[in-house]
């Protein structure tokens, strides 16, 4: 096959840790981390809440508390999707009122999984602020959210896909983006 | 399909179907009842919450069709719709257009020209479910029907045992009471041997089916017999009218031979869990001592209900034109 099908490597994995890195000091850098928060969204922005709380907690000497939130029952196209998707649990430690939450996930594309999220987070309690990480930012909102804290920007064209790898779900750490030909050409 | 929906299609495979409705387990896969008992895992976190809802059935109508009398599965039922964000009505035979006289297919066909989306369903009749399903293009659930199936608390029995003991497979359950009567016993036995329990039964002669054997299900003619045998005990409501109809002699008697106390219990080889689908005649099939005790799983089966319920709402809801469009013409099976 030709070579703009192959997948294309965005971040390798030194490239998502000096990433994390610098998204660790952005969060410690925007606002004070005593009552911070970190939730990953379901799935992968679950392991990259767990490193990004891990390099906040190295830099402050404070532990940071996470959870995880899985979105499937807020989203908006429910109605429309004839399979009943898995659902994973959604674990918020204690009370979230009044703490600086920041939703993490790994890549911010339409902005529905964040509007998702936000309505979902809202019904554990009222949080004083809640910030937004992604690791990448690939453009094409359909909804006016944006990040506070972005990993890398790049802009992808609808029908790529943007492909975040963590060890946990995918056995190695990147970011790679695949060119929607080689899926068919589908949708 | 938007991106994000092609990536959730992509990421996680799709559960096996359950269909348009859910009327019993007899025939499921044993696949089918673990997906059921997994989806129901997530949602018990909701009923935890500040806020305990979501919006996945916002914008949906469910009818909650009793013609049994019921508190606790139709407040289960209730509690499940209502968390998931659904519009629920509930109509009791009594005082309806059902005890005039109307047939149940006209009363569900006059539901649906008011454009509801899901019935829950318990009847005195065993099939009730079935012919409702078939007849009508929205899902059915089938909250108990006659002596036929009551999967919903199968289900939960099943989700309650595996959180207490880690596993359904290979356990020893015992069914133990009026089991030619109860929908309950049938969907527990459909439900335990599809998910590779053995199972016993355990009541008096003139209360346990002929043949059961047959169905690869072991015989107690005592209790003290299934307590040895047995890692979990699921103890029935004895209905107390089948005295009447001459099936036990009197409760004393029945107390003495198949009765659950702690003096039993604790004779067991092996830690026995018990579950009662309540409600509970105390002193009859079991002792207060049991029930309230250590071994007893009996609240954590009534949350369980709720979280079950939930997952079988969720999985049915929505997103099956074709089959309403089948059940519109007639072809169900």
């Amino acid at each position: 096959m030709t070579a703009d099908k192959e997948p294309r490597d965005l971040l390798d994995a030194a490239g998502v840790e000096q990433a994390l890195g610098r998204l660790a000091d952005d969060i410690i850098a925007a606002g004070d981390t005593d009552d911070l928060l970190l939730v990953g969204i379901r799935r992968r922005g679950v392991e990259l809440a767990e490193r990004l709380a891990a390099l906040v907690a190295a830099r402050t000497g404070q532990s940071v508390d996470q959870g995880r939130l899985d979105i499937t029952l807020y989203r908006d196209d429910f109605a429309q999707i004839g399979s009943r998707p898995l659902i994973g649990t959604t674990e918020i430690p204690g009370d979230i009122t009044d703490r600086r939450v920041v939703i993490v996930d790994d890549v911010l594309y339409t902005g529905r999984t964040i509007r998702a999220a936000l309505n979902e987070i809202a019904d554990f309690g009222r949080p004083a602020r809640i910030e937004l990480c992604v690791l990448v930012d690939r453009g094409g909102r359909e909804l006016p959210i944006q990040a506070d804290f972005v990993g890398v920007e790049s802009e992808v064209p609808p029908g790529s896909h943007v492909e975040v790898r963590v060890p946990s779900e995918d056995g190695e750490l990147g970011v790679r983006i695949r060119s929607g030909a080689e899926r068919g050409g589908a949708g | 399909m938007t991106a994000a929906e092609r990536e959730t299609a992509e990421e996680t495979p799709p559960p096996a179907p359950l269909g348009k409705d859910l009327v019993g387990l007899e025939g499921l896969p044993g696949d089918t009842i673990r997906m059921i008992l997994d989806t129901a895992e997530p949602f018990k976190e909701i009923s935890e919450r500040p806020i305990k809802k979501v919006p996945v059935l916002r914008g949906k109508t469910i009818v909650n069709l009793f013609f049994e009398p019921s508190t606790r599965t139709r407040i289960s039922f209730e509690f499940a719709e209502k968390r998931l964000g659904a519009d629920t009505v509930n109509i009791n035979s009594v005082g309806s257009s059902v005890s005039k006289g109307e047939s149940l297919v006209d009363t569900a066909r006059n539901l649906e020209a008011m454009r509801i989306d899901m019935v829950v369903i318990r009847h005195g009749s065993s099939g009730a479910a079935r012919f409702l399903a078939d007849r009508i293009p929205s899902n059915v659930i089938n909250a108990g029907d006659g002596r036929h199936e009551h999967p919903t608390q199968a289900l939960l029995d099943m989700l309650t045992m595996r959180d207490r003991l880690g596993r359904i497979e290979g356990l020893r359950v015992c069914i133990v009471g009026d089991i030619v009567h109860s929908r309950v016993a049938r969907s527990n036995i459909f439900g335990l041997r599809a998910l590779g329990a053995e199972v016993g039964v355990c009541g008096p002669r003139s209360l346990v089916p002929v043949g059961i054997e047959d169905l690869g299900v072991r015989v107690f003619g005592h209790v003290d017999e299934a307590i040895e045998w047995a890692d979990v005990l699921n103890v029935l409501r004895l209905q107390l009218e089948r005295m009447d109809a001459g099936f036990i002699p009197s409760l004393r008697e029945y107390n003495r031979v198949f009765g659950v106390t702690r003096v039993r219990l604790e004779q067991a080889p092996r830690e026995v869990v018990v579950l009662h689908p309540g409600p509970m005649n105390r002193g009859v099939e079991i002792d207060s001592d049991v029930a309230d005790g250590p071994q007893s799983v009996i609240l954590p089966q009534v949350t369980n209900g709720v979280a079950v319920r939930m997952a079988v709402l969720y999985l049915l809801a929505g997103g099956r034109p074709e089959l309403a469009e089948d059940a519109k013409r007639g072809s169900g099976g």
